[in-house]
């Protein structure tokens, strides 16, 4: 819709370069695009826990036994005129807030540690679904109509209709205690046996062992929606004037689709994949919950039972941040392989 | 779309007025679209299995409440599916079947509930942003960026942990956190409608703004919006699904997404008490599999280029 809105004023030294330059333009139209919505994010992650009706004080203590020294304390800090705490907190963002309530340490210190296991298990799990995603839609939407679509089609939109968790909740069943004749073949959940020096070969095959069903689980989920992007982007290239050219020239099926169509269809699902961590990192959250692994997603779960409201505060800024970045990467990228955006 | 072909001739058009013409207009699509819904074997599936759970929910007002009271039941807990307990029972001994069909009400009210609230919000916010160049609709399309970008789970856990748990709530937060996607989509109908000759006519005519959003841009955003809005339903029972599990739904009420909660809460996976997990996940899936299919259909038959059966 930006080409709607915007006015085309190019002028002839436009062309030449410098800030009229229009790839220039786009990437600063865009970065300001995504600080503008890291703003946004900022202001309402302070306002919201303040502005809502009751007092903030009885929200960053519910669900808990505070002595009154803590709420004392708690009230000088929130009773303070509003502007002054965002400033504050403006100053520091994630800790502008106040320590963890749980975990009495600076909600960095908390969220730290819990990176690696979510970048672990998002990234290889994004990372298989997008290859077999990808080859399945491919294979799906070039013979589409045929058994194989037909099968892959139906397949992907039942598990697109799963909640995710459940999906892992029956893997758990199914794999690792055991059913019937089926004897518990993995880990019940955790990251990696207790005593297990994760540093070694053998430690990082223990990982891979307890990592193997919740990276299956959501790997399979993303994967439905890859190959369904990924199907219907190939349909359309499929219908292209140019793919009737290459076959008039005589080209093989196989050349056609590997030369022709799929370098033009892949380009919006390699966008989507950038677009779509904000849907990865929902999924993280109820995964490594189900799985018991310590990375933010429980960690965001545990904040939100009792609740632990800086902490939760903390997650939220987090979170909103790496999609809004994920979102910048996949916006530049997209103007960088397809021009016609850029205008 | 397809309500812009005149089905009556203009002698007659002429004879009866402005009003009847559209209204026959109107009606003859129905009827078009009525059939063309019928040719469709996967929305109809998709129709057929809404109606069954439909149908559940409301036999399930006949479940007496004694039978899914903890204190009053007498089964035994986590008893595998057999005849007298066809889906087997729960931590507490109730049956689980019991269970399942009461908590078709809460995930379909809240299923429906939420997607009104979020088609009313991004389809008014859609039109107005759209109708509206320059600052209003600048405004209204920045905010509707920034919804969209962030990332939809946290900012739902965000909302449901300030405003508390209840069932109310949680209709609200999902309505609150995905009218986004639908007011883009609106939006971008709304331009191209709003570029069309006869709302140049209505505007020469001394239409005002809200006649012409009303009367002429939101009739044909409507099946637009009807199709958008069967897709919504099942990402709003998903999000149902998951916030209750996460334990930000209604503590009091039975939903699949608490069934879920309880199960996993109560230890349903150490006991291999797949039955206790299987059968509201599966009551889920198959809704939101509805939705989707009907919904797929909707937009065959309203874009027919985009054939995606």
């Amino acid at each position: 819709m930006a080409l709607l809105t915007e006015t085309p004023a190019r002028t002839p030294s436009a062309a030449a370069g410098g800030w009229a330059n229009p790839s220039i333009r786009y990437a600063i139209k865009r970065t300001g695009a995504a600080i503008s919505t890291f703003i946004f994010v900022l202001v309402f992650n302070f306002f919201l826990f303040r502005v809502l009706p009751g007092d903030p004080v009885a929200l960053y203590t519910r669900g808990r036994n505070v002595d009154p020294e803590s709420i004392r304390a708690l009230e000088a800090k929130l009773h303070r005129p509003i502007g002054q705490q965002f400033l504050e907190y403006a100053r520091n963002p994630f800790t502008g807030n106040g320590p963890s309530v749980k975990y009495n340490q600076s909600v960095w210190e908390v969220i730290a540690p819990a990176l690696w296991p979510t970048l672990l298990l998002v990234g290889t799990a994004t990372l298989i679904a997008t290859i077999i995603g990808v080859w399945l839609g491919i294979r799906s939407g070039w013979n589409r109509g045929e058994r194989f679509d037909v099968i892959s089609s139906n397949t992907t939109l039942v598990l697109y209709s799963m909640p995710e968790f459940w999906f892992g909740m029956i893997m758990l069943i199914v794999f690792a205690v055991g059913i019937g004749p089926i004897p518990g073949l993995f880990p019940t959940g955790g990251l990696s046996d207790p005593g297990v020096d994760t540093s070694t070969p053998a430690g990082w095959l223990n990982v891979a062992w307890h990592l193997f069903l919740p990276v299956t689980t959501l790997a399979v989920i993303y994967l439905a929606e890859y190959s369904l992007i990924m199907r219907a982007s190939i349909i359309e290239e499929r219908g292209q004037d140019y793919v009737q050219t290459a076959r008039a020239k005589g080209l093989m099926d196989k050349m056609v689709r590997r030369q022709h169509a799929v370098p033009n269809a892949l380009l919006p699902t390699m966008t989507l994949v950038f677009l779509n961590l904000g849907f990865v990192v929902g999924g993280a959250i109820t995964i490594e919950y189900v799985f018991s692994i310590h990375g933010l997603g429980s960690l965001t779960v545990d904040a939100l039972q009792g609740p632990d409201v800086p902490l939760l505060q903390a997650l939220f800024l987090l979170f909103s941040g790496a999609v809004i970045f994920a979102n910048l990467v996949a916006d530049l990228l997209y103007g960088y392989f397809d021009p016609r955006v850029r205008t | 779309m397809t309500m812009t072909q005149p089905t009556i001739d203009e002698a007659n058009a002429q004879a009866l007025g402005a009003r009847d013409v559209v209204k026959a207009r109107r009606k003859a699509s129905r009827t078009r679209f009525t059939a063309s819904f019928r040719q469709n074997r996967s929305g109809m599936l998709g129709l057929t299995i809404l109606l069954i759970f439909i149908a559940v929910a409301i036999a399930a007002f006949f479940i007496p409440a004694s039978s899914l009271d903890v204190t009053q039941v007498t089964a035994d807990p986590f008893l595998p599916p057999s005849l007298q307990w066809p889906l087997g029972t729960d931590d507490s001994g109730r049956s689980v079947l019991l269970l399942v069909a009461k908590g078709a009400q809460i995930s379909l009210l809240v299923g429906f509930a939420a997607t009104m609230l979020s088609m009313f919000i991004g389809t008014s916010v859609g039109i107005v942003s759209g109708h509206y160049r320059g600052m209003t609709g600048g405004v209204l399309d920045r905010f509707t960026d920034w919804f969209l970008v962030i990332p939809y789970l946290p900012l739902a856990i965000v909302l449901a942990t300030v405003l508390g748990r209840s069932l109310l709530n949680i209709i609200i937060v999902i309505g609150v956190t995905s009218w986004p996607g639908t007011a883009r989509l609106i939006r971008a109908q709304t331009l191209s409608v709003t570029a069309r000759p006869y709302l140049e006519r209505s505007k020469a005519l001394g239409a005002g703004n809200l006649h012409q959003m009303w009367k002429h841009v939101l009739p044909n955003v409507m099946p637009l919006v009807l199709a958008n809005t069967t897709l919504a339903v099942s990402i709003s029972i998903l999000s149902e699904t998951t916030l209750s599990f996460l334990g930000l739904g209604d503590p009091t009420a039975i939903s699949w997404g608490s069934i879920l909660e309880q199960g996993f809460a109560a230890g349903a996976i150490s006991q291999g008490a797949w039955w206790y997990l299987a059968a509201p996940g599966i009551c889920v899936v198959l809704t939101v599999l509805a939705f989707n299919l009907i919904g797929r259909a909707i937009e065959d038959i309203l874009d027919p280029r985009q054939e995606t059966a």
